[in-house]
C-alpha cells in the first residue's frame, strides 16, 4: 500500500517538475530579453537539482544527492557569472 | 504507512510549488514580474521536497539524515543573491537604453508606464 | 588562539558542513575538518573583510522565525496572484524606502529578506541618499508596505546591527 502510494506521488512530483522545467525552457526560448533567459535558466538549475532529489528518493540510494548538490553550487555560479555579464560586459574585472 | 503519506505530501506538494513558479515565468508580463517567480520554487518548494528526502531516509536507512540541510541552506542562501545581480542588471540595460518603464536613479517612480 | 582561528563562527560552520557532506562523525574526519577549516579562515582573514558588529545576537531567531512566516504566507499569495494570471488588475510597480540603516551587514541581510520573499524583489540601493528600490508584485498600499518593512525588520537590524 505505502509502496504503491510512494510510486504515483513520486512519479506525479516528477511529472510536475519537468512541466516547470518545460515551462522554463519555454521562456528561455522566448525570451524577450537576455535576463528573461538568465532567469530561466537559473530556475532551470534549481528544477534539475530538485529532480535529482526525487530520484534520489525513488531509487533508495543517497548517490543522488551529490549530483544534486554539485548541480546547485554550478548553477548558481554560472547564473552570477551571466548576471554580471549583462551588467559590466565582462565577468572578471 | 505514516512516514510514507508525510513524504508522499511533502514531495507533492514542493513540487507544486515549484511547478507554480515556472508557471509565474511564462504567465507574467514583464521581467520584473517576473522575477518574483522562481523564489517560489526554491523556498516553499525546496523544503517541502528536502523534507520528504529527509523523511524518507530516516526511516528506511534508521538513522538520521541530515544532509539535505545543506541544500536547503545553500540554494535559500544563493538564489536571492542571483536574482538580486539580475535585477540590478536589468535595470541597468533598461536605464541605458532609456526605457520608460524603470525608476531613474534619482528615484521618481511617478512617470512609469505599467 | 585569534591568530589560528581568525572566525570562529565560520569555521565552526565550515567544519559542520565538512561533516555533513562526509555523513560521518570518525575522529579522521573531524581532524580533518579541522584542518581544511583553519586553512579557509586563514585565507579568508587574507581578503581582510570587513568585521560586522553583532550587538544582540539572540534577536536573530526572531528574525528567523519573523522571516519563515511571511515567507510561507507570501508563498501562498503569489501561488494565488500566478494562478488567477491576466484576469487580475495589474497592481505592480516599484516602491522607494527610506532606510536608517547604513551597516554593510545589515542591509545585506535586508537585501536577502526582501528579495527571498516571493512577492517583492530589491532592485537597488542608493548610498547617497541611504533609499531602496524595491519592486513589488502586489503594491495596492505603497505606505502600508513601507510601514511594515520598517517596522518588522529594519527596527530589529537595527537593534542587532548598531
Amino acid at each position: 500500500m505505502s509502496a504503491t502510494l510512494l510510486f504515483w506521488s513520486l512519479s506525479l512530483a516528477q511529472v510536475l517538475l519537468a512541466l516547470a522545467m518545460a515551462a522554463a525552457v519555454y521562456r528561455m526560448i522566448k525570451g524577450p530579453r537576455a535576463q528573461d533567459r538568465v532567469l530561466s535558466l537559473d530556475s532551470l538549475y534549481v528544477n534539475a537539482m530538485l529532480m535529482l532529489v526525487v530520484f534520489g528518493i525513488r531509487s533508495g540510494t543517497t548517490h543522488y544527492f551529490e549530483a544534486a548538490l554539485i548541480i546547485g553550487v554550478l548553477g548558481f555560479t554560472s547564473s552570477v557569472a551571466l548576471a554580471k555579464f549583462l551588467m559590466r560586459g565582462e565577468v572578471i574585472e | 504507512m505514516w512516514a510514507a503519506v508525510l513524504v508522499a505530501s511533502c514531495v507533492v506538494l514542493g513540487a507544486f510549488f515549484t511547478f507554480i513558479g515556472c508557471l509565474g515565468l511564462v504567465r507574467l508580463k514583464t521581467f520584473y514580474h517576473r522575477v518574483h517567480a522562481p523564489t517560489l520554487g526554491t523556498s516553499f518548494g525546496t523544503l517541502m521536497i528536502l523534507l520528504g528526502s529527509v523523511t524518507y531516509f530516516s526511516v528506511t536507512q534508521s538513522r538520521p539524515a541530515v544532509h539535505e540541510a545543506l541544500i536547503f541552506v545553500f540554494v535559500s542562501v544563493t538564489t536571492p543573491v542571483t536574482l538580486m545581480l539580475l535585477a540590478r542588471a536589468a535595470i541597468y540595460r533598461d536605464r541605458a537604453e532609456k526605457n520608460d518603464n524603470v525608476p531613474s536613479p534619482d528615484g521618481d517612480t511617478e512617470k512609469i508606464v505599467k | 588562539m585569534s591568530r589560528v582561528f581568525p572566525h570562529p563562527l565560520l569555521a565552526l560552520s565550515l567544519l559542520a558542513i565538512w561533516l555533513l557532506l562526509q555523513q560521518s562523525l570518525s575522529l579522521g574526519q573531524i581532524l580533518l575538518g579541522t584542518l581544511v577549516t583553519v586553512l579557509a579562515s586563514l585565507a579568508m582573514a587574507a581578503l581582510q573583510p570587513a568585521r560586522s558588529n553583532v550587538r544582540r545576537a539572540h534577536k536573530f531567531l526572531v528574525l528567523l522565525v519573523l522571516v519563515t512566516l511571511d515567507i510561507l504566507r507570501s508563498n501562498v499569495a503569489v501561488t494565488w496572484i500566478i494562478l488567477r494570471g491576466r484576469a487580475r488588475k495589474e497592481t505592480a510597480g516599484f516602491l522607494i524606502v527610506p532606510l536608517k540603516l547604513t551597516d554593510a551587514h545589515g542591509l545585506s541581510l535586508l537585501a536577502f529578506i526582501v528579495t527571498a520573499t516571493p512577492g517583492s524583489a530589491w532592485v537597488e540601493y542608493n548610498a547617497s541618499r541611504s533609499t531602496v528600490l524595491i519592486h513589488v508584485l502586489d503594491l495596492v498600499d505603497e505606505k502600508a508596505w513601507i510601514d511594515t518593512l520598517k517596522r518588522r525588520y529594519e527596527t530589529l537590524l537595527l537593534e542587532i546591527f548598531e
